[in-house]
């Protein structure tokens, strides 16, 4: 019993959280490494691209609340991805247009495109920061949770309860649902392919008649629909703030380097390994201690190993690490 | 009256005998990378269903040639018909529409991809279902119909020139450029991707190549053209090149 109660307690506080922390990160990850496969270069501006994505999908939640409209138990924040992922298309498309376009032409070396993207991310952050202000925004509703701390109690009569949030299962499926179809679109379409071949050796896919244009296109509206899935159910499941969404590109930076820059497996992979070490290593195990040691060994402190305030210390180690030992990272990406 | 099309011109010289076609010409090309031309007032040009080769000592600009006729490199001065036409000014990938296929030397294959996979990306520009050419393709090359799902990335050096022959074969091309296609292989595979080049230009295909190993590929070719110093040096059919002293001598060896 003491055992089971440890493992409830490890799963509440750890896995169910990291699993959707997790989703939100693989997402970002994503992006940022099909960016890198198809231009070669680590987009600064991934961070805030989610964040404004997302303030788009706040607005359209607040449209349909007002009309009335609601789909309990899931939130409304859903039904805002669609519209919220093409007003992203645009904004990407354009800033592709007037910002990286030139660059390309100009075939600029691949540290003036980072940045260039560290611009683009000064704008977005502005941007988004003049029409909704940096204050924090919730606009999740629907039913709060599928399963209470204490439901869970009262239907297992265990000490501990574990609760999972309507938005951490949506997350997960949601996000599961969107890599399916990614990995699909990439394994088994004529397009998907051709942005493979495009990113795998850029010269040969002109020469077999690959348009340039339409790689850049779709690649730009994955990412678009990636970051804005990405960034609404991070906002759901936590809460909207530009500032935390300017701070999520080091662990996404770190998961899609861990993972393997210009994988998409491996995007996958490092953001759920971050998610887990970022949310193990700063977890209090006081608690589960109780359960599993004898009195007199209880220990006085908390057992954290690191204070919460320094989680992204966390993704920077990890970064750092794999840097030095395997920085071709878990799943061998693009060599440089 | 409109310009009569390739073919109806073809009619109309058996009819008349009043043109006088070259399938591809490229005349008196001058260009290189940079401010330094590479190549200078070289002239080469092919018939359907023949072979045309291109010999030299290492930096008389072969490679060049090729990429200057392919629109890679720019030029300075020179002109390049294909089919009657003037494409001097057409990016690459126009060129590949119009019915021009290149096999570079190196990275000529997509080593990510399987191997049906980079078989498929040949023919992107296609419309047509293209089951029925990969099975052409298969037939050609029987190695890689066995290894269809396998990465590209994976095969050895003279299974990837048969990958890179085949992605080129893929686009249906009337004109196909290669620049060595035989580096790096062993000599049995040699025989063999010669062997396969001889049938691809008895299908009607216009074959134009660069090779290293020059006396192997002027006995297979009906033009040949040895190139010194960015310039044409000896122009003439295979046997003529391979009977001349001085080219003996000095490009092949003795």
């Amino acid at each position: 019993m003491e055992l089971l109660n440890a493992a409830i307690v490890l799963a509440n506080f750890i896995v169910v959280p990291a699993l959707s922390y997790g989703s939100q990160l693989a997402l970002g990850a994503l992006g940022v490494t099909l960016i890198y496969s198809v231009f070669r270069f680590a987009d600064f501006a991934h961070g805030d691209t989610m964040s404004i994505a997302t303030m788009m999908a706040i607005f359209v939640t607040w449209w349909l609340q007002a009309q009335g409209v609601g789909i309990a138990p899931l939130p409304i924040g859903l039904l805002a991805i669609p519209v919220a992922a093409v007003g992203t298309g645009i904004l990407l498309l354009v800033i592709d247009r007037l910002v990286y376009r030139h660059y390309r032409r100009a075939r600029a070396p691949l540290i003036t495109f980072v940045i260039v993207s560290v611009g683009v991310m000064l704008m977005l952050n502005g941007l988004t920061r003049f029409i909704i202000g940096p204050g924090e925004q919730r606009f999740a509703d629907g039913a709060r949770f599928i399963i209470s701390a204490s439901e869970f109690k009262q239907l297992t009569g265990l000490r501990e309860g574990l609760a999972i949030k309507t938005t951490q299962v949506i997350t997960f499926a949601t996000a599961w649902a969107f890599m399916a179809f990614l990995f699909w679109f990439l394994k088994f379409t004529r397009t998907g392919t051709a942005i493979r071949a495009f990113s795998d050796n850029e010269e040969l896919a002109l020469l077999s008649g690959i348009s340039p244009k339409r790689v850049v296109t779709i690649c730009w509206l994955l990412v678009a629909l990636s970051a804005t899935i990405a960034g609404t159910l991070y906002g759901l499941d936590k809460v909207y703030k530009p500032f935390n969404y300017f701070q999520l590109l080091l662990p996404i930076f770190a998961a899609a380097v861990v993972g393997g820059m210009g994988s998409p497996t491996g995007a996958v992979l490092g953001g759920y390994l971050i998610a887990f070490s970022e949310i193990a290593i700063t977890y209090a195990y006081k608690r589960v201690a109780g359960y599993l040691l004898p009195e007199s060994w209880q220990p006085e402190g908390l057992l954290q190993l690191l204070f919460t305030d320094y989680k992204f210390a966390v993704s920077f180690g990890i970064l750092v690490v794999v840097l030095i030992f395997r920085p071709t990272g878990l799943i061998r990406g693009h060599p440089g | 009256m409109e310009t009569p099309s390739y073919d109806q011109k073809v009619i109309l010289l058996f009819s008349y005998g009043r043109y006088i076609l070259t399938f591809l010409a490229a005349t008196e090309l001058t260009g290189g990378y940079g401010s330094t031309n590479i190549i200078e007032d070289i002239s080469l040009s092919v018939e359907r269903g023949q072979i045309a080769v291109i010999v030299g000592p290492n930096g008389a600009g072969k490679s060049t040639a090729m990429k200057a006729i392919f629109g890679m490199i720019t030029l300075r001065s020179g002109q390049i018909c294909f089919k009657d036409k003037d494409i001097s000014r057409l990016p690459p990938q126009k060129r590949v529409a119009n019915g021009m296929a290149f096999v570079p030397q190196t990275r000529n294959i997509f080593p990510a991809l399987t191997i049906a996979e980079n078989l498929s990306m040949g023919a992107y520009l296609r419309k047509d279902n293209i089951t029925a050419a990969v099975q052409q393709i298969y037939e050609l090359f029987p190695i890689l119909g066995e290894r269809q799902n396998q990465l590209a990335g994976e095969l050895s050096g003279g299974q990837r020139q048969q990958v890179a022959l085949g992605r080129a074969l893929m686009t249906s091309p009337e004109l196909l450029m290669l620049d060595e296609p035989t580096a790096g292989v062993s000599p049995v595979v040699m025989d063999e991707v010669m062997e396969r080049i001889m049938e691809i230009a008895g299908t009607g295909v216009a074959v134009m190549m660069v090779e290293q190993n020059a006396r192997h590929a002027l006995q297979i070719a009906d033009i040949g053209y040895v190139l010194v110093q960015g310039r044409n040096r000896f122009t003439g059919s295979g046997p003529d090149l391979l009977a001349n002293r001085e080219v003996r001598t000095s490009f092949l060896g003795g």
